[in-house]
């Protein structure tokens, strides 16, 4: 049994349907890349698995360690486990980071309070690892950040957080090599027996620094294809259309 | 930048809802001439005081009460009041009731000498009467006074004669006026030439006995190149009748003088069904008499049913400035009107305006400014910055900024803004683990930020606290 099990998975918002039918299960070590086209569903996917209020799942089941969590709020989700990286995180103006992170450590800590000194340290030693000055810490939370400058939020909290399993949705969009480089090195940091990567992308370029195990390919709210790192290169030379007519000939 | 440390385990029911059982000297309701002699008697106030106070009624008599901030509430039967209610035993520290030090211990007031070291020279008013000021001997080496108004106008009558009325004049609106009337206590600052008060000068109000009035009238006067912040909180315990707290502060502010006074307002506010809670009407207003001087104004305005408020200043003297920096918050059925004004008369003043009104429940929570600048002011300058945070669907904000200008040569800048706490951020937050409860919350207080970073430290970390109390409850 696979840590996070998508099954059959339909979702819509308002009379949308955007997922029609998506399955998907990974474990715990492994990393996943998710590609397809603009509008294909990839962030819905991740909103849906996070437990956006926006979308309503009509059919199937998302399982996480072998419970549903379709019941749960998202940060009960958060709590069990699961961290997203957002395409387009908010600003929440005024909120400084380090009492932001403070207050989403807590929460995972077991006495409701995590001891401030580690928790300095650590964020510092991540931060350093980000290449993120240490006055970075006093900011409010994404106010008026750069597009990169987002991304290694989005990085650094997940390494704060040590999920089980984690979504990353286009982290890579927009970056420039430096701060890619950036991102796949705090990715490859958090790699390892104890988290399940599903790595969401639009260009094949980051999977040349992060190699992941599989490669699925989202269409029109459904996954048409699977494969090994292989079909990252097939994809690369021969793009969506051969998906497509790969599609039309198996139907 | 302070680390707002927060702690969720506290309880939403007003905390200070308690009642205090003491004897007290209590005068019959009603208001009249002999009641204001009886008033002025009880504090051994000198002639000239009586007749002020008479004249103010006398005033007061052929006012009427304003309705243009359309409040909703009920019509005041200032017949049915008590104006005046103190507690009976000596009001001597050293031998003060243990009721009331009780009082005091819950309210986190520090009374005794351990507290000396603290930081904060406290007076305190219950009811009517001022019942012990710290750090006494200490300010007093420094030639600064800190003491209740009572005791100034005995042991200060010159500068009291001097200074009383001058910012706020007793005719100048019906509260006002009756507070000019009956004023009972309130504190009295006076800043020497040249002295920068060490302390934080604090004072806190507290309404104890049923259908008293409290009448607080504070005088703060800073003189040539002094400096000094003063604190002010307040609560009252949970009643389901409605009582009045009709307050009257002036700032003076001379030559180079640097005054910055803040306010947490915590009144009772009634219940959810918007019975009981304070009526909260105030006029505060600084004048920048000097070159070059300043005042500024921090309020947190957490409670009363009914708040009437503007903090204002006229910015006299060449070079003056005014600030006011406002958070303030409504649930339930709290009805708040509250802003201020900047009037703008000497050269080359500035003033800078930052409001942060939060609204929940069914609460109307209003800004009301005036920026005026009159003929000859050359170069006044204004920045304003009012934003409204809502919460719910069923409560209301509303902004009204009213601008005069005389002088072209004014630069006048307002910025407003109204949102509701986006799904967005709730989601963001959540998504990090946070509680409904607690990511509502780091929205309303990263909205406040700007206000509480004006607050002294350890009162910007009460006034935070205080907000998530009452800001549980309030949502979802
Ligand atoms: N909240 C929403 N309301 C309406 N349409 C939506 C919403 N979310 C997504 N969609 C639509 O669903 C489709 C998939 O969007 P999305 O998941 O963002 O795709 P991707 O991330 O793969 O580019 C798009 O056509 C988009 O317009
Ligand atoms: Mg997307």
């Amino acid at each position: 049994m696979s840590y996070l099990q998508i099954k059959n998975l339909h979702a819509r918002t308002g009379d949308i349907e955007i997922l029609k039918g998506v399955n998907l299960e990974i474990n715990k070590g492994e990393v996943h890349a998710l590609m397809g086209p603009n509008g294909s569903g990839k962030s819905t996917l991740s909103s849906v698995i996070m437990g956006h209020p926006d979308y309503e799942v009509t059919e199937g089941d998302i399982l996480l360690n072998g419970e549903s969590i379709l019941e749960m709020d998202p940060d009960e989700r958060a709590l069990a486990g699961l961290f997203l990286c957002f395409q387009y995180p908010v600003a929440i103006p005024g909120v400084s980071i380090s009492n932001f992170m403070k207050k989403a450590v807590d929460a995972r800590h077991p006495e409701g309070k995590a001891p401030a000194g580690p928790f300095l340290k650590e964020m510092r030693e991540n931060m350093e690892y980000l290449d993120m000055d240490k006055a970075f810490a006093n900011r409010g939370l994404n106010e008026g950040f750069s597009g990169g400058e987002k991304k290694r939020m989005e990085i650094l909290q997940m390494m704060m957080f040590k999920p089980s399993i984690a979504i990353m949705d286009e982290t890579d969009s927009g970056l420039d090599i430096d701060a890619l480089q950036v991102v796949a090195k705090g990715v490859n940091k958090m790699r390892g027996p104890d988290l399940g990567l599903l790595v969401i992308t639009h260009y094949e370029r980051i999977l040349t620094y992060i190699n992941p195990q599989f490669l699925h390919i989202l269409m029109e709210g459904k996954i048409v294809m699977s494969g090994g790192p292989e079909l990252v290169k097939t994809l690369e030379e021969k793009g969506y259309d051969w998906v497509r007519e790969q599609i039309a000939v198996t139907a | 930048m302070p680390e707002f440390e927060t702690d969720s385990n506290l309880v939403q029911e007003y905390k200070y809802g308690f009642f205090t059982d003491i004897e007290t000297d209590t005068i019959p309701k009603g208001l009249n001439e002999e009641v204001i002699a009886i008033i002025s008697a009880k504090k051994n106030e000198p002639v000239w005081m009586l007749e002020w106070r008479l004249k103010a009624f006398r005033r007061w008599q052929k006012m009427k009460n304003p309705d243009w901030a359309f409040l909703d509430m009920p019509e005041i039967d200032f017949q049915d009041i008590h104006y005046y209610s103190a507690p009976k035993e000596a009001v001597d520290m050293k031998d003060m009731d243990p009721e009331l030090l009780k009082t005091f211990e819950r309210l986190g007031i520090p009374m005794g000498e351990r507290d000396a070291l603290s930081g904060v020279a406290m007076d305190v008013v219950f009811d009517s009467v001022s019942v012990g000021t710290t750090h006494k001997e200490m300010l007093e080496e420094l030639g600064i006074i800190f003491c209740s108004i009572s005791e100034a106008i005995q042991e200060h009558p010159e500068l009291v004669k001097q200074y009383l009325g001058t910012v706020v004049p007793p005719g100048d609106n019906f509260y006002a006026a009756l507070n000019s009337a009956v004023f009972t206590d309130g504190s009295f600052c006076y800043i020497p030439k040249g002295v920068t008060c060490p302390v934080e000068l604090s004072t806190y109000f507290r309404i104890n006995a049923a259908d008293t009035g409290q009448f607080e009238r504070t005088l703060i006067v800073c003189d040539d190149n002094a400096t000094c912040s003063y604190l002010e909180g307040c609560t009252a315990p949970a009643r389901d009748t409605n009582q009045l707290h009709a307050a009257v502060v002036e700032i003076v502010a001379l030559e180079n003088a640097d005054v910055k006074y803040s306010t947490v307002q915590n009144w009772y506010a009634g219940d959810e069904e918007g019975k009981g809670g304070i009526y909260n009407f105030v006029t505060k207003r600084g004048h920048c008499r000097g070159r070059k001087s300043k005042i500024s104004w921090t309020q947190v305005e957490v409670g009363a049913a009914i708040t009437w408020k503007y903090p204002s200043c006229v910015l006299e003297g060449d070079g003056s400035v005014g600030e006011f920096y406002s958070v303030a918050f409504t649930n339930n059925h709290m009805q708040a009107d509250t802003g201020t004004k900047m009037i703008h008369v000497g050269k080359n003043t500035s003033s800078t305006i930052i409001s942060k009104g939060i609204s929940a429940g069914k609460s109307s929570n209003n800004y009301r400014g005036l920026v005026k600048v009159v003929e000859g002011a050359a170069n006044a300058r204004n920045h304003s910055i009012c934003d409204s945070l809502l919460i719910g669907r069923d409560c209301s904000a509303n902004t009204f900024p009213y601008i005069e200008s005389e002088d072209d040569s004014a630069h006048l800048a307002h910025e407003a803004t109204t949102s509701t706490i986006s799904e967005d951020q709730l989601f963001y937050l959540k998504s990090r683990g946070l509680s409904e409860e607690d990511a509502a919350s780091m929205v309303v207080k990263g909205f406040c930020k700007d206000v509480f970073k004006k607050l002294p430290l350890e009162f910007s970390v009460e006034a935070i606290k205080l907000l998530e109390i009452k800001l549980e409850g309030s949502i979802g």
